[in-house]
């Protein structure tokens, strides 16, 4: 079964299926990253938009790159010097860029369903790269490829997601992802920064974080979004630090073979320190690299039909 | 074809190879995904028989070189291309098991150019079936079997198929004369 949809808004609507049929392809992609010359003939005469209402080094640039080895052409909207700052709303921008010729949106966007919007106003194929706590399916999907790669299998691992979940789109799709290839999933970090009811969606909620690490083979951090924070949800950055930040200390009450991921970028010392950033244990820059194989997949896989292809939505 | 008559074919393949290449000093097999990997490495095997020495063997995916990517709806599994080492200045035979369009080749050299600058680029097929819309012709062909487009040649492997035999099928309907790699 191909993977077949117009657009990729997030992992909660994807089958099991459909995502293995990602990570699969990310491996022949990512033996293309790691030649010499990197450069296919596969989406020449395509244009990739990147549309980013918010900042973003690895998410844009691995998009940025993806297009490009796979042949085609990419433009970057810098929001911050658009006509964004004149005025020009979403809908408008969204018609101007594909009046430009673009053949996919990379869209990240504070508002959660921005993307859905997009989808609805333009006939360009739709990527969510992230949109406010909603989702941020490309993140979920290079984790998973990573642990695919570093275990072999996700079915049946034990993940353990710290830090600020409440407004997490990183833990919300790897929470969907990992579900559903068969993972156990549970969420750590203060009570304030967790959702009540989030045992709904299927993981175990633990407020000690040793407790949770003690059999996990993955650690997944977050890191604390100084920018969303609302004042008051924990004390102070240092009170977050003994508690729930990962140093050696509370390292150490994990498994031995235990691996440690984080999106990116870190605040060292706040949520981990630079000691276990450089673990061996740690795939924090294999997730980077991984990232532009995964994105080149997903390209490829979303470009069959041709232009005006003939998809399933 | 039944496997006994594939083995043979095979057997005199390798030894024009070998005899064309004056042995096997610089060769590189590359077998063309699906069935173009198992060939190759029966051709090494037999080709280390004969000339007690070992040939690498590729493994090469073409599909990100296709030319029917758009037409096609939805996009065909791609996997890894597996060629250890420097191609530059190698003598390349490229394996698969069938010549039909000769589409298939035109994509696997543009996938080598891009990975370097072979000396030679050569061609090895079990079987060429003619109806060629590219100029492109093999150095080694198994056989020829003189077919129509609306045939359809199913190659079978023990590697791959659990079988070794050939089998040509006549299709049913012959409302679309294009064919697919």
């Amino acid at each position: 079964m191909s993977f077949s949809r117009r657009h990729l808004l997030g992992l909660e609507a994807l089958e099991a299926e459909e995502i293995e049929e990602i990570l699969k392809t990310a491996v022949p992609c990512k033996e293309i990253a790691q030649r010499e010359v990197k450069k296919l003939p596969t989406l020449r005469g395509w244009t990739v938009v990147t549309l980013f209402y918010e900042p973003s080094t690895r998410t844009r640039n691995s998009f940025e790159l993806a297009a490009k080895w796979l042949g085609a052409d990419t433009v970057n909207v810098a929001v911050a010097n658009s006509s964004v700052q004149k005025g020009e709303n979403f809908t408008d921008t969204a018609k101007t860029i594909e009046a430009l010729g673009a053949d996919f949106i990379i869209l990240r966007h504070a508002v959660a369903g921005s993307p859905w919007l997009l989808a609805q106003t333009v006939n360009c194929r739709v990527i969510n790269a992230g949109d406010g706590a909603h989702e941020h399916p490309t993140q979920a999907l290079l984790d998973l490829f990573t642990l695919q790669e570093r275990l072999g299998v996700i079915k049946g691992l034990k993940v353990v997601i710290v830090g600020d979940i409440m407004h997490s789109r990183v833990a919300k799709s790897n929470i969907y992802g990992l579900l559903k290839l068969g993972a156990g999933v549970t969420v750590t970090g203060p009570p304030s920064l967790i959702p009540p009811g989030i045992e709904a969606l299927g993981v175990e909620v633990e407020y000690n974080l040793e407790k949770a690490i003690k059999n996990a083979d993955v650690v997944n951090i977050l890191r604390i979004q100084l920018e969303r924070q609302h004042k008051g949800l924990f004390p102070s950055l240092r009170e977050y630090a003994r508690l729930y930040g990962l140093d050696r200390e509370k390292l150490n009450k994990a498994p031995r073979e235990v691996v440690i991921m984080h999106p990116g970028p870190a605040n060292l010392g706040v949520e981990i320190t630079e000691e276990v950033a450089c673990d061996p244990r740690a795939v924090i820059t294999t997730q980077v690299t991984n990232g532009v194989a995964v994105r080149m997949a997903l390209l490829y896989l979303m470009s069959g039909g041709g232009k005006s292809g003939e998809l399933l939505s | 074809m039944d496997d006994d008559a594939i083995r043979r074919v095979l057997f005199r393949l390798s030894h024009e190879i070998t005899e064309q290449n004056k042995g096997v000093d610089g060769l590189l097999l590359v077998g063309i995904r699906t069935r173009g990997v198992p060939l190759a490495r029966r051709l090494a095997g037999l080709i280390k028989q004969q000339e007690k020495a070992d040939v690498p063997v590729g493994v090469l995916d073409i599909t990100f070189y296709r030319d029917d990517l758009t037409i096609i709806a939805t996009q065909p599994v791609v996997r890894r291309t597996e060629i250890s080492g420097r191609i530059t200045d190698k003598k390349i035979v490229l394996v698969d098991d069938v010549l039909f369009t000769g589409r298939t080749v035109r994509a696997a050299m543009d996938a080598l150019m891009d990975m370097g600058r072979p000396r030679v680029i050569q061609l090895a097929v079990l079987l060429d079936r003619g109806h060629r819309q590219l100029p492109i012709r093999a150095d080694y062909v198994g056989k020829n079997i003189p077919t129509s487009p609306h045939q359809k040649v199913h190659v079978r492997l023990v590697e791959t198929d659990g079988e070794d035999s050939v089998v040509i099928e006549e299709m049913d309907n012959k409302k679309d004369p294009t064919p697919v790699i």
